[in-house]
Formats: structure tokens, sequence, C-alpha cells
């Protein structure tokens, strides 16, 4: 349809996302994004950004792909936030595992 | 289209119970989670399973789905009798439109039809809405985060037609991949989501990167492992040998002395950004083959002048 090269913008580190662009990009309301920070289980960037009103909050790029896990695994797997909070840290252990595992068994 | 066993896959009996499904399934759904899983084929299963689960659940699906399926087996050929679904009434909240990508085309012809109402119910006159947001995976080389690509994605998207029905609308888009992009980042294409309804501006779709497993490097964050192997001389002497990188090969010294597994580190030569990655060279001492005379009379030479031990600390 279109032969024109599109360029987007790359989510890294640098990037800052709104409350509104997550749950946007989650399909989630506004509430849920607030309970995730609640829970820990994403952290708005900036000095003391839990005393700000939530509009004001800024995420960092990746944090995108942690609330859509989050989202995932709270549909599929029937998990309540606090489930899902623990699970997203122990996998990331889990990974982190992993890595030098394979690093060191070659 | 093959027709799906949703009792086999979820390894049930025909007769199981309710609360038999609903159990099986939340055991089957923690293995195969695409986020949790590290099984290879583990996307796949879990599509089934919920497609499977999305039906066996539903007492009206799998009362349909029962009668029609008494006939068929797993992977036989199937098509569905053209008023298969004649005498069952389907109540909404099971399966949603938006989502009949994601489902396999069986099930699709079994239940993606004619369960579109949700999507028709938004198109009310005045209403105005963002369109929703789409993501999708891009596979790319190792090489191409090194040096940007442009990569050809084509995606299949359910789009309503004039009439309100439910149809898969494919596109190709042509997208910059920039240099320095890491494993799981994603990239944000404004207005390339769904269109919105009304004065609603269209959704963004956001594309996860995603490498394919490299035979020579393994990727961590911006950081890549190479396994090179060296002489026993190289690495007792010191040598200066060739190594591969993305960027094409270097020269490398290895310091005199280096053992196996030792572990020997190129600044910035990992993906490309800020900071830029680094490239760590594991290094791996390997022998030449005893096969020759003039071979072993050298192995035995060293034998009997080094007089070494590797075992003395050992204490054998």
């Amino acid at each position: 349809m279109t032969s024109k090269t599109l360029t987007g913008i790359l989510l890294d580190e640098q990037v800052e996302l709104s409350l509104h662009e997550i749950c946007h990009a989650c399909s989630t309301s506004t509430e849920w994004v607030i309970e995730l920070v609640d829970e820990g289980v994403l952290e708005p960037i900036g000095q003391q950004p839990i005393a700000q009103q939530p509009t004001h909050w800024r995420f960092s790029g990746p944090s995108l792909s942690r609330a859509r896990a989050a989202a995932r695994m709270q549909q599929d797997l029937e998990i309540n936030l606090a489930g899902v909070a623990l699970a997203l840290d122990l996998m990331e252990e889990l990974e982190a595992m992993r890595e030098r595992l394979r690093r060191l068994s070659e | 289209m093959d027709f799906k066993d949703y009792y086999k896959i979820m390894g049930l009996e025909r007769d199981a119970s309710k609360d038999e499904i609903k159990r099986t399934y939340r055991k089957l759904a923690r293995k195969y989670h695409p986020d949790v899983s590290k099984e290879a084929d583990a996307e796949e299963r879990f599509k089934e399973l919920g497609e499977a689960y999305a039906v066996l659940k539903d007492p009206e699906k799998r009362a349909a789905y029962d009668e029609l399926g008494a006939n068929y087996k797993a992977g036989q050929d199937f098509q569905p009798p053209p008023d298969w679904d004649a005498g069952y009434e389907f109540s909404g909240g099971g399966f949603n439109a938006g989502d009949s990508s994601a489902h396999s085309a069986f099930f699709d012809s079994l239940f993606g039809h004619g369960f579109g109402s949700e999507q028709t119910g938004r198109r009310q006159a005045g209403f105005n809405a963002r369109g929703e947001d789409h993501h999708a995976k891009v596979l790319i080389d190792l090489e191409d985060a090194y040096r940007g690509t442009t990569r050809s994605i084509t995606l299949r998207a359910p789009e309503l037609d004039n009439t309100g029905r439910v149809t898969t609308k494919q596109r190709t888009l042509d997208v910059k991949i920039p240099k320095g992009v890491k494993q799981g980042q994603r990239i944000r294409l404004s207005g390339q989501g769904s269109p919105g309804v009304g004065e609603g501006k269209s959704g963004d779709l956001y594309l996860e990167i995603e490498f394919k497993p490299h035979k020579m490097f393994k990727v961590e964050g911006r950081d890549l492992y190479l396994d090179l192997p060296v002489t026993p001389w190289e690495a007792a002497l010191g040598a200066t040998v060739k190594a591969p990188t993305p960027d094409g090969p270097v020269d490398l010294k290895i310091p005199q002395g280096t053992a196996t597994g030792g572990k020997l580190r190129l600044r910035k030569r990992g993906i490309p950004g800020t900071p830029p990655g680094d490239l760590y060279v594991i290094v791996k001492i390997t022998l030449p083959a005893a096969d020759t005379d003039a071979a072993k009379a050298l192995y035995r030479k060293m034998e009997e002048e080094l007089a070494y031990n590797p075992r003395s600390k050992l204490g054998v």
C-alpha cells in the first residue's frame, strides 16, 4: 500500500512516556497503571514522582514492555497484581541467571 | 483447513468437567505463557491453548463444538457445514472480533463471525475515539543492530468494512530499524495502528525488536560474547590473532599465559549506543590432533621437557 520508509521512535531509556501513553498501548485503564505503580511493578522517573499527580508521571521506554507483560499475565493466568509483581521480579532474576549459566557452561 | 481437537490440545477426556478444564488450562497456561516460558514453541502452544479454552469453558460453544467434532479427528481436512451453528445462541462477551487475527483459521471459521457486535456498537453518530494501538514483532539480524536497516513488515489486522462485517486486511510497511537497537526494545510508529472512530486520531503501531539467533555471538543487552579457539602456543606465548566481530574481523592481542576460559574485552565493539556495548572474547584452547608421527613426537618432547602436572593442586 505504501512504499515510503517509515521512521519510528525507539523506546529506549531516554524516551519518556506519559501515563496515558502506557494505558493506551496496553489497552487498560489509568487506574490499572496507577495500581502497577502502587505495587512497584512500574516506577515513574524523577525525584519523588509518587508525590506528584499521576497525570504528571513520566515512564522510561522499557516500562512499556514490563506493563504489557503484566497485563498479559494478569489476564491470561488470572493472577492478581501482587502475584504479577512477584512473578516479574523472579523472572528477571531467572533471566539474569540463565544468561550467566549460558556463558559459563559453554 | 485442519480440524483442531481442542480436547487433545488440553490433554483432556471429552467428558472433562468444567472445573477440570479450568484447572488444566491454568496449569498449562503457566507452563506455556510466552512471557514466562522458555519452551521453543511456547507462543504457538499458548495460542492454541487459549483457543481451546475459549471454546471448552463456554458451555454453548462447547456443546456446538462437541456435536460437530464427533466425526472428526485432529489434523483431518475440515470444512464447517453451512448452517453448523443454527440452533446455538452465542451470548456476547466471548470472542472479541478485534482479536481475530490471533486465532486459527479453524477457530475463525466456527466462532469468528457474528461476534463483531462489540465493535460495530462503537460506531455511533458523534462518537469520537482514538484508534487502538497495535503490536507486532520484527526479527532482525545482529548485524542490523550495528548498521541499522530497513525492514519490510507485513501485518494482518481485522477491519470493519462499510457494512460492519469483519474482514482481514493485509498491509506492508517499510520500517527503518535504527542502529543500536537492543533485543526487546520497541519502536513506535505514530498513527500506524487502528484508524480512529469519528474525529479520533489513529492509534500507534509498536514493533518489538527480536534478534535471530546468531551462530557465533551471544547477546546480552548491548554486550556480545564470542568463543574464540586459540592454539596452545598462542595462549602460552602470546600472539595477535584475527577475531570476528559483527563489524568485520579485528586483530586481537592474546596475552602471554592466557588460560582457557580467559575473558578478553574489546571495548565498545558490542552493539553501538550510548553507552556502546563491549565484545567479550572467551578463549578456548584447542589441541592439534596427534595424528602423524611428527605430531606425536612433538607431544612426547613436551612431555619429557616440560615436566608439567596440571593436577598438582589436587594432591595427585
